[in-house]
């Protein structure tokens, strides 16, 4: 279905290995080490991610995954102890450079959290505040925006009647995308989803894995997954993580179908847990 | 017997014992306040106690306030009564006249009590109440009219008529007293002030003379046509008079205009005495003291605690919430911030009456002695700022309560999740906009509470404000309609000092002692309102910015 999707969406897009060249490689991490005080949780960690792909990260917890995805907007910067090195290429500029503005790069690479957490305002003054970090303030751009990011969160409908409302008397799963909506009004280049489905009900998840697949036409899609099923369901690319590396890394169908390496084949298949 | 101990039931029953006794303290402290305090302003009625030994008869005016059974053996000239004795205390009033208002009577040679419906009770300006029979009134000196045992001409209305008369043309003349002259005084001053400081800067030429001169002028007319004005009330307000016989027989004479309110406490029934009692009520929440705040109102130290207490909050409350964002959001986590936040709960528990030093020592005399030289010279030698105050006041408990602030803003802050901020940081917010826009509004209940702590703490206040600005008689509000309007320079009145003084520096304790429990009551019911009005505006916040549920 995956491949179908993406032929609508645009052709030129279909992963093949003839046209796989570096301007379609939109981030590259190279050689990354992460350190928790004395302990190391990510171990020399590089892959390349493709543009317009949603890549997976699957992995047993505490294996890194989160971590490796806190990475790439720089979140970790928020912990003390925190020490990197490597790099993450991103336009060819490594985001970790003391030159890097960390609000500019965080505008570019959106994050939805494994906990809907909207601000408690109201619902448009939530989708809002990136806008208004940016300065904007003109009433009517602000409501075309707003608009436009419920839409692409697929939410409009539900709430176009009630934006003035608090955002936390909302059902779990539509604070979930009220905050994926948050995420793209300030229109990011990569959105970042940190097990964006764990706390809702099956038919929650079912509608963001939807909007995941409606969204990768627009964003570079990186997302951690307990769900297997999820993973194989929604990403292109997958990477199986084990105690701070990179086990495997590769096309979703090749990791869930025929593994190369005997610690995916037994994640996966279930014999390790 | 060891299992009924097991089973936990006994410590349930000691502390549902515990929190009863709790309970029934607080409530009987305030109903005793409550009791003793506005009992006070009921017209009790008034007797006439007759009394007879060795043939000669007496007669004793006075309201009954309580009596008591004693040994007589122990009273001194009592000699000749053995056993039990019963004696009263009585209001008698006319303390200008009888040199005392209460005095203890003996039960031993009464004859008689009665109420005769007549007596009269009248609140006076000054000497406090009179109490007798209204006899005759006078205009200019004249007869008006008169009581005739034969006739029984009923000359009350008459007197009522002739008080209100009295009593519009006193409202008259403290409202151009207070107002207009007040305001021309008060200008004059301001001017005199302009004048000096042109002096003292050198440049005062003729011009700017001639200007203040000419305006001194106009002011000085417009006094003098208010001042005619006012000369012409006191000659009407003196006009009548009345003569009353008191209990001894003397007739007395009593202008009118000393004459406050009058009523007829036998006479009136319950509905009638009701009106009376929130009447009076109403007069001693919202007039101004009088006799050394034995008499009269409290409007003024109602009026001063409330207002210190808001200034208070305006300013510990954003001193105390920028202080603990320090110390919990920015400052680097350490031994140092440790010993800081030590400090700062220990500042908690300074005794009062130090703050009430280091105010009257830093704020009073060194920074206001500094401003006065900066940016009063003119008044100079009389301080400005470089005296007692309600800046200072509010300033001194503001640092008094700002550690409750400090820690509960603290609390507030660690209690945000950390997947809000970090929703917004992602969203490419600084620190500083998350604080702003997520954290603080999100921590504002919890502000709130430190707030309420601190108004609580602070209204109930007395050992700091007599060193830093609290008086026992303010001569003017703090807030009045000359510019600037809020006159933060000016000494102030406050319920906990004004219940000290009516206590325990008054002239008259026994008239004294309601009007403590009243005051005492008053505070309470203005404590418990500012915490009230807080405590709603917080529930309001909560709602708005309750937590993630999960």
């Amino acid at each position: 279905m995956s491949e179908s999707v993406k032929a609508m969406i645009d052709p030129s897009m279909i992963p093949t290995k003839q046209d796989e060249d570096a301007s379609d490689i939109c981030l590259n991490v190279n050689n990354l080490n992460l350190y928790y005080g004395e302990s190391q949780a990510l171990k020399d960690v590089s892959f390349n991610m493709k543009k317009n792909h949603v890549t997976a990260f699957i992995g047993p917890s505490g294996c890194g995954k989160s971590t490796l995805l806190r990475c790439f907007n720089r979140m970790n910067d928020l912990i003390d102890g925190v020490r990197v090195e490597g790099e993450i290429n991103l336009d060819n500029i490594n985001i970790f450079d003391k030159a890097v503005d960390v609000t500019a790069l965080r505008q570019r690479v959106g994050m939805v959290f494994q906990k809907p957490n909207p601000f408690p305002m109201s619902i448009f003054e939530n989708v809002a505040y990136g806008l208004r970090l940016q300065g904007v303030t003109k009433r009517r751009v602000l409501e075309e925006k707003v608009e436009w990011a419920l839409k692409g969160a697929a939410l409009w409908n539900e709430v176009k009647d009630r934006l003035t409302e608090s955002a936390l008397g909302m059902s779990g799963g539509q604070q979930q995308r009220l905050v994926i909506a948050r995420a793209i009004a300030i229109e990011p280049e990569i959105l970042l989803l940190d097990e964006p489905a764990s706390a809702l009900d099956p038919i929650s998840t079912l509608k963001i894995e939807e909007l995941i697949d409606d969204l990768k036409s627009q964003y570079t899609i990186l997302i951690v997954t307990h769900n297997m099923q999820q993973a194989a369901r929604v990403s292109d690319e997958t990477a199986f993580m084990y105690m701070g590396e990179m086990v495997e890394f590769g096309d979703t169908n090749t990791i869930f179908t025929n593994p190369t390496k005997k610690q995916t084949e037994d994640y996966i298949t279930g014999r390790y847990g | 017997m060891r299992e009924w101990f097991k089973s936990g039931t006994p410590w349930i029953w000691l502390n549902a014992g515990a929190i009863s006794i709790a309970l029934v303290a607080v409530f009987g402290l305030l109903l005793l306040i409550m009791v003793r305090g506005m009992s006070h302003f009921w017209p009790a009625n008034v007797e006439a106690l007759h009394f007879k030994s060795d043939a000669v008869s007496t007669t004793v005016i006075a309201e009954v306030i309580e009596s008591e059974t004693i040994n007589a053996d122990s009273v001194p000239g009592m000699e000749e009564v053995s056993g039990e004795v019963t004696r009263y205390l009585v209001k008698t009033g006319n303390r200008d006249i009888l040199g005392s208002d209460f005095k203890w009577i003996y039960e031993t040679s009464l004859v008689k009590r009665e109420r005769p419906e007549q007596l009269m009770v009248l609140e006076r300006i000054e000497w406090g109440n009179f109490y007798g029979y209204l006899k005759s009134i006078h205009e200019n000196g004249q007869l008006v009219a008169s009581v005739d045992t034969q006739t029984d001409q009923n000359i009350w209305p008459e007197f009522i008529a002739r008080l209100e008369r009295t009593i519009d043309i006193r409202e008259k003349i403290l409202d151009l007293e207070q107002g207009e002259i007040g305001s021309i005084n008060y200008d004059l001053e301001r001017l005199r002030l302009k004048q000096r400081r042109l002096e003292i800067d050198g440049k005062l030429t003729d011009k700017k003379l001639d200007e203040i001169n000419i305006k001194r002028a106009e002011l000085q007319e417009n006094y003098a046509v208010l001042l005619k004005q006012t000369e012409h009330l006191y000659n009407e307000i003196k006009r009548d008079s009345i003569a009353a016989t008191i209990m001894d027989g003397r007739v007395v004479t009593l202008p009118l205009e000393k004459i406050v309110k009058a009523w007829q406490p036998n006479k009136m029934s319950v509905v009638d005495k009701t009106g009376f009692y929130f009447k009076t009520l109403w007069a001693f929440i919202t007039e101004d003291p009088r006799e050394a705040n034995t008499e009269g109102g409290i409007f003024p130290a109602i009026f001063g605690t409330v207002l210190m207490v808001m200034l208070m909050a305006v300013m510990v409350t954003p001193f105390g919430v920028i202080a603990a964002v320090y110390l919990r959001e920015y400052a680097k986590q350490g031994a140092i911030i440790r010993v800081i936040r030590i400090a700062v709960n220990n500042l908690a528990g300074v005794p009062s009456i130090v703050y009430g030093v280091f105010g009257l020592g830093f704020f009073v005399y060194f920074l206001g002695g500094n401003i006065d030289q900066l940016f009063f010279p003119e008044s100079a030698p009389s301080p400005t700022f470089g005296t007692p105050g309600l800046l200072w006041s509010s300033l001194t408990l503001a640092l008094l309560t700002l550690p409750v602030v400090i820690v509960a803003t603290e609390e507030g802050l660690s209690r945000i999740p950390r997947s809000l901020r970090e929703g917004s940081l992602a969203l490419g917010a600084t620190k500083a906009e998350t604080l702003w826009r997520v954290v603080l509004p999100m921590a504002s209940p919890a502000i709130m509470t430190g707030l309420i702590l601190a108004v609580a703490r602070a209204a109930g206040e007395v050992a700091p404000l007599m060193l830093v600005g609290v008086v026992k008689l303010a001569p003017s509000l703090p807030l009045d309609g000359n510019m600037p309007f809020l006159h933060l320079d000016r000494k102030f009145m406050h319920l906990g000092f004004h219940i000290y003084d009516v206590g325990f520096q008054s002239p008259n304790v026994e008239a004294a002692r309601p009007l403590v429990y009243a005051t005492a009551f008053l505070l309470v019911v203005v404590i418990v309102a500012l915490n009230l009005s807080a405590i709603s505006l917080r529930n309001r916040l909560r709602e708005k910015y309750r937590a993630l549920d999960n």
